[in-house]
């Protein structure tokens, strides 16, 4: 009777605390294998990140929270996620002034003023989950991959160290993390979206500013941002894939 | 971390702070370069009938194989976890260059090298197996593998199928050194790396400083065994050296020549970096001192009537200035290629260590065995044609 108790007082909070779909996944992912939980169907899902510059304020929630969430190292150069300032003069926008103190983890102190004719914006940057994945192909074993859901991942008891993937990324996302000395990057929270919740970085962001987004899902709200606005990615050029889509990229954008 | 931050101009990301690829990553296609190089040049006389290079054949076979034993050292020694390095032979990954590499690899060293060198040597093996005892007996008769018949109907099978093995191995060296060309040529992302330019480059590099060190080996060894050394064998090995240095030479203004007229988004980051943090290694020690110089030096030899003396010395000393200027080269492609940053904003600078994993030490290290290893291997192999008949006289007797 009281494990019955318990049992019920542990689904009911369950189901009051996450949504119904990570209630139901949740002894999955206490068993360390969400993907067959039974409501998170691979196959199902093709994740995408929708960033809109024009709502960044350059806050530094997102960074702080990522290495949070992800034990992160507080290194000024390991970042699963960094925001850049960007200060373009638009007589020369080929040669912006950009920076990105300790990646925005400590927010932005005050630089340039206003009605200085030039044009400052933040760019949010992170893993772009290519479908292309440079840093997959170059892989020697396989370490790091793409998942059936659109997910670029690493997994770190195969990862040899060998550092062709940071070479390969032309995103400057990915480092070592001296801890293990196995490449580390933005994982876009798999363990929380398997789970039905949002990334660590979205959920924290004040303005919206980056939304996760699944492609398949016909109601999620990433296919009006796509169609509601001109979207970009950074370095088309590159072909890559990818699916961190932007909104208000500026050409100034590296 | 302080001092990586004050390294800084420009805008680099953040995660650029690390420069992954040190010294020893250079190390490694320069050593890949030499076995390619001097095993083309040993290749010479055996599929071209160059004669005049003889002398130096089986010195170059053994040279390539105590530089191909070190190259995955350096290698072995930048991973975060070496312990795993062998899952690229057991799960790799078919569209990584580097797995692929790890075949390319064993494919040269034991189908190529170890079976063309137990070939040409298998006499010689059998022969002082026979003719010493105890210990060194027993190594010779495992090195002979079980093999005994040395009638001269079994050597001129040794040597058909070792001209064999070398006319698949010349391809295979091009493929070895073309291919790391390749693992720097195909990385999209780095705008200083991605050409299809950079394994023809690799290859004709390779030529030029495999047959440098052959050059300076034979005259090397000649005087410290107190032999005379072959002069038109010398004067053959320089005169190839200029032409492999000619055409590589080429190959790379022609590519630096490409650069300036696309002048594409890379640009102006890449040639400012030419002339602020590479100056000195790309301009100064790669083209001036490592390549002009050099070219110049063998060209006057070719040019101009001189003593033999003054030939050997132009020899060394182009050979000396050969390898800087490879080794500049190699330099400034694995370093050169991680000092911007990939957002075109800024660069950064390699500070490089002493006494580190990854430091100066351990690449003087690696760059010493080879030689320790090969003058075991020539220990235990004599290359030298009187060796040779020494020992047939011997085992005569």
């Amino acid at each position: 009777m009281e494990a019955d108790r318990r049992e019920f007082l542990k689904q009911t909070g369950l189901l009051l605390v996450l949504t119904g779909a990570a209630a139901q996944a949740w002894d999955f992912v206490l068993a360390g294998e969400p993907e067959k939980a039974p409501t998170y169907k691979l196959l199902d899902h093709w994740w995408a990140m929708a960033m809109d510059i024009r709502k960044c304020i350059g806050c530094g929630n997102c960074v702080r929270a990522c290495k949070t969430e992800n034990g992160v190292l507080l290194e000024p150069d390991c970042f699963r996620t960094w925001v850049e300032r960007y200060h373009v003069h638009p007589d020369d926008p080929e040669h912006p002034e950009v920076d990105s103190p300790n990646g925005g983890y400590d927010g932005f102190p005050e630089k340039y003023k206003a009605g200085d004719g030039s044009k400052n914006f933040f760019v949010p940057k992170m893993c772009n989950h290519c479908a292309h994945s440079p840093c997959v192909q170059v892989c020697p074993v396989g370490a790091t991959f793409e998942s059936p859901d659109g997910v670029v991942l690493v997994d770190k008891t195969y990862c040899l160290g060998c550092r062709y993937c940071v070479q390969a990324c032309p995103y400057g996302c990915r480092y070592i993390d001296p801890r293990t000395e196995t490449v580390d990057k933005c994982s876009l929270c798999y363990h929380r979206i398997t789970k039905g919740l949002t990334t660590a970085c979205c959920e924290v962001c004040p303005m919206g500013a980056r939304k996760l987004g699944d492609l398949k899902d016909p109601k999620d709200p990433i296919h009006d941002f796509l169609k509601d606005h001109m979207i970009h990615v950074l370095k088309p050029e590159m072909a890559t894939g990818a699916k961190a889509y932007y909104n208000g990229l500026d050409g100034s954008v590296r | 971390m302080e001092s990586l931050l004050h390294s800084v101009q420009g805008y680099i990301y953040p995660d650029e702070l690390q420069l992954q690829w040190s010294i020893l990553i250079v190390l490694y296609p320069f050593i890949t370069g030499l076995v390619a190089g001097a095993f083309i040049l040993a290749s010479l006389e055996r599929v071209f009938n160059v004669e005049a290079v003889k002398p130096t054949y089986r010195l170059a076979l053994l040279t390539a194989l105590a530089f191909m034993i070190v190259a995955p050292l350096p290698l072995q020694l930048h991973l975060g976890h070496p312990e795993r390095s062998f899952e690229m032979y057991l799960t790799p990954h078919t569209t990584s260059a580097m797995a692929m590499f790890g075949f390319v690899y064993l494919w040269y060293l034991m189908v190529v090298l170890v079976l063309e060198i137990w070939l040409d040597f298998r006499k010689d093996i059998v022969l002082m197996a026979r003719a010493s005892t105890g210990l060194k007996r027993a190594l010779y008769r495992a090195m002979a593998l079980g093999s005994d018949n040395i009638s001269e109907r079994s050597l001129r099978i040794d040597d058909k199928v070792g001209k064999f093995i070398t006319i698949v191995g010349i391809p295979s060296a091009i493929l070895l050194h073309g291919y790391v060309g390749f693992i720097f040529g195909s990385v999209k992302a780095n705008p200083w790396w991605s050409s299809a330019l950079m394994p023809v480059v690799f290859i004709f590099s390779a030529m030029v400083s495999g047959i440098a060190l052959v050059l300076l080996l034979y005259q090397f060894v000649s005087w410290y065994r107190k032999t005379a050394v072959d002069m038109p064998c010398l004067d053959t090995i320089a005169r190839y050296l200029l032409y492999a240095f000619i055409i590589d030479f080429s190959l790379e203004m022609l590519d630096l020549v490409h650069r300036i007229y696309e002048a594409d988004e890379s640009f102006k980051t890449l040639d400012f970096m030419v002339h602020t943090k590479l100056y000195f290694s790309q301009i100064i020690l790669q083209i001036i001192v490592g390549t002009l110089l050099p070219i110049g030096l063998l060209a006057l030899v070719q040019l101009v009537k001189l003593t033999e003396q003054a030939r050997r010395a132009i020899y060394g000393a182009a050979g000396l200035l050969t390898l800087v200027g490879i080794f500049a080269m190699r330099w400034n492609v694995v370093i050169g290629g991680q000092l911007f940053s990939k957002s075109l904003l800024g660069y950064t600078t390699y500070k490089m260590g002493l006494w580190t994993r990854e430091g100066l030490l351990p690449a003087i290290i690696l760059l010493i065995l080879p030689f320790v290893i090969l003058y075991i291997l020539v220990k235990l192999l004599p290359p030298w044609d009187e060796a040779r008949d020494a020992e047939a006289t011997r085992a005569e007797r």
